[in-house]
């Protein structure tokens, strides 16, 4: 078991004959991901490396292979657009990697996803998701991972790739490791992935990797403290980051005193979180929890 | 991105929103010509990116010629300091000449975009001319929300609730229901993060207006407000940011000695953080990207060298995408085009690693290896321990 994304993943690539979707789908693909079909409008009826199908539209691509999934490359003024057509063409699950969507655009998604209630959004502006050893969908260096039990869920790229990389270290392997964006509107938010996890039985125990801006941390904290029994490390990125700075993310941002690392930090030690100060501690911390 | 006030009034008057009548002077001579344009009493208004301009000097009340001539003369050259420029402050380079309105009552409007419930929503308030993060600490209970549902935009019950929730009456109630239908348009048409309106008026005559404005854009959506982009003042932003953004590269100063480079935004803030647990003080945010090719090094570098506090540099990077032998390279190529005396922790992870790290060994170069991020941490501190002792 794991959660999203398994060896029976059918996935579509929208925006597969850009540069970043024709390399990383050769990625997902040499990683075992089953991609199934590609979609860049106007290019359908053609075929990426000789053997994945172009489809012109999200539909086309579905009615003819089955696809339940897709993962979207396209750049961000088109970006919304595409989730819209995935949702509308009745994948589970979409995953968007582009970052640098406008707000206002996403807001519409937001809106529109809500008469779609059996299509998942993650992201955008994320790494993707990846169950070790069965599919990888995303940006991820999926060498890294290892199959096992621990779920792992994260507002940011690389820093995912270090928890990953430490819990290695420490003997363990991932359940799925999550990368739900740093972008302030997202479709999975840190308390959905929880509650995923959580449900999930093979996995044992849950890595949260928050950072400053919002309050969806807390929002987990909370929800965590009366419904999840599974040990939880967590670590928030920015200790030290000024106010009123946006850090990369659009949404790593403290506004109006808001959002900073110390309010999250609190909420989750009292929702009887591991917490550790330093992003080196993860792996250690684990071991530590888990005995 | 952010705007001065005066420009943020041009886009309000644009869509509809009153806001009294003025003009931009960026001499005294322009200063006189434009409040006899406008005609006496008017108010001199220093035009920084920051606020609490009023109690640092930088806004003054002018009844007669002689005193636009002297505020005008005063404020224009001045380096103003308020609890949002930092004690360094901002040089004052433009005035806004705006006619004196005949204040009755003081308010305050504002439009953000709620990350919890993702909604735009406005907040309205009684208590204008105060921060509006106090009120919301103080007397949270003296601040009225309205959430905009985004099928249908800002309906007029809810802009009537607004107002009634203000107290107003008669022409006000009409005028000020009228305002927050245009201020809902206008942040809506131009892709804005933040409206704040404070203090909002209401006139003598019974006429809403907006006394002063401040808006901030969405970054992300500037591609489609080319008009809006045009607005950037660069004098307002720190140079070092800028040149980091014309190279991809996103950076931030900050006030230690600890300069640092690294690939993804949550691992550079994460890095910050161990600098700072590890007993140092980090002298920059820098987020390198996905790329962190030979040359986005070199400017890293650059960048983070032009700031005179940086004692030591640690390079953090964990090779996805990116090879690290690739990164290795680009390291020792920069060091070599920069000749600089720091010392410099690499610690290279990820996608051919242990290549990275030979190369760095074997270049000769004062260069100190790191696999692990604490131990990463640890050398930079050190280093910096050992050039003080």
């Amino acid at each position: 078991m794991s959660v999203l994304v398994d060896k029976n993943t059918k996935l579509v690539v929208q925006g597969i004959t850009g540069s970043e979707g024709a390399y990383h789908t050769q990625q997902m693909l040499e990683y075992g991901t089953n991609v199934v079909a590609g979609v860049t409008p106007g290019k359908g009826g053609q075929l990426f490396m000789d053997k994945i199908p172009i489809y012109n539209t999200m539909r086309g691509a579905v009615e003819k292979t089955g696809a339940n999934a897709s993962v979207i490359f396209v750049p961000p003024a088109f970006a919304a657009d595409a989730i819209m057509e995935a949702a509308e063409a009745g994948v589970a699950l979409v995953i968007c990697i582009t970052e640098g969507i406008p707000s206002l655009d996403m807001l519409e998604v937001h809106e529109y996803l809500k008469k779609y209630p059996n299509t998942r959004l993650i992201g955008p502006n994320c790494p993707g998701v990846i169950t070790p050893g069965e599919a990888k969908i995303g940006i991820m260096p999926g060498f890294i991972h290892k199959p096992g039990t621990i779920g792992i869920i994260s507002r940011s790229g690389t820093l995912t790739y270090e928890a990953v990389h430490q819990l290695v270290e420490a003997g363990f392997g991932q359940s799925t490791a999550i990368g739900i964006g740093g972008d302030p509107i997202i479709g999975t938010r840190h308390i959905d992935a929880v509650k995923l996890l959580n449900e999930d039985p093979k996995t044992e125990a849950i890595v949260l990797i928050g950072e400053i801006g919002g309050s969806d941390e807390e929002t987990a904290a909370a929800y965590i403290a009366e419904n999840v029994d599974k040990p939880v490390v967590a670590f928030i990125a920015g200790q030290t980051a000024p106010p009123g700075k946006r850090m990369g993310h659009a949404g790593a941002i403290i506004a109006g005193g808001k959002g900073t690392a110390e309010e999250k930090m609190k909420a989750l030690e009292a929702a009887g979180i591991h917490v550790v100060k330093s992003p080196a501690d993860i792996g250690k911390k684990l071991k530590e929890v888990l005995g | 991105m952010k705007i001065h006030e005066y420009q943020a009034k041009e886009i309000l008057r644009a869509f509809g929103v009153p806001v009294p009548e003025s003009k931009i002077a960026f001499s005294v001579k322009e200063a006189e010509e434009a409040a006899t344009e406008i005609g006496l009493p008017v108010v001199v208004k220093a035009q920084i990116h920051a606020g609490g301009r009023g109690k640092g000097g930088g806004v003054k009340f002018a009844p007669t010629a002689q005193d636009v001539t002297q505020y005008a003369n005063d404020i224009l050259g001045m380096t103003l300091v308020t609890h949002q420029t930092g004690p360094e402050g901002k040089l004052v380079k433009k005035v806004l000449i705006e006619a004196a309105s005949n204040i009755d009552r003081e308010l305050y409007a504002g439009i953000v975009f709620d990350r919890a419930s993702s909604k735009v929503t406005f907040m309205v308030s009684t208590e204008g001319g105060m921060e509006i993060e106090k009120v919301a600490e103080e007397t949270p209970e003296k601040i009225v929300k309205v959430a905009v549902d985004p099928a249908v935009g800002l309906q007029a019950f809810q802009a009537r609730q607004m107002a009634f929730a203000l107290n107003l009456t008669g022409d006000a109630l009409k005028n000020g229901v009228k305002f927050f239908l245009a201020l809902y348009k206008a942040y809506m048409g131009t892709d804005a993060s933040l409206f704040e309106i404070n203090p909002l008026v209401v006139t003598k005559e019974g006429d809403v207006i907006a006394l002063d404005a401040k808006a901030n854009f969405d970054d992300n959506a500037l591609y489609r407000h080319k008009d809006i982009m045009a607005l950037r003042d660069l004098d307002e932003e720190e140079p070092m940011e800028i040149e980091a953004g014309r190279s991809g590269l996103n950076y931030i100063k900050l006030d230690g000695n600890i300069g640092c480079m690294v690939n993804g935004a949550g691992l550079a803030m994460g890095t910050m953080d161990i600098i700072k647990l590890t007993g140092g003080e980090p002298a920059n945010f820098l987020d390198v990207g996905g790329a962190a090719s030979a040359e986005t090094v070199e400017k890293g570098f650059r960048i983070i060298l032009s700031d005179k506090n940086v004692k030591a540099v640690l390079i953090n990077i964990f090779g996805g995408i990116v090879r690290c032998d690739r990164v290795a390279k680009g390291v020792i190529e920069a060091i070599k085009n920069i000749d600089t005396q720091v010392p410099i922790v690499v610690r290279l992870q990820g996608t051919n690693a242990e290549e990275g790290k030979k190369l760095l060994e074997a270049s000769g170069m004062n260069i100190i290896a790191a696999t692990e991020l604490r131990d990463a941490a640890e050398k930079v501190v050190s280093t910096l321990k050992t050039i003080k002792a």
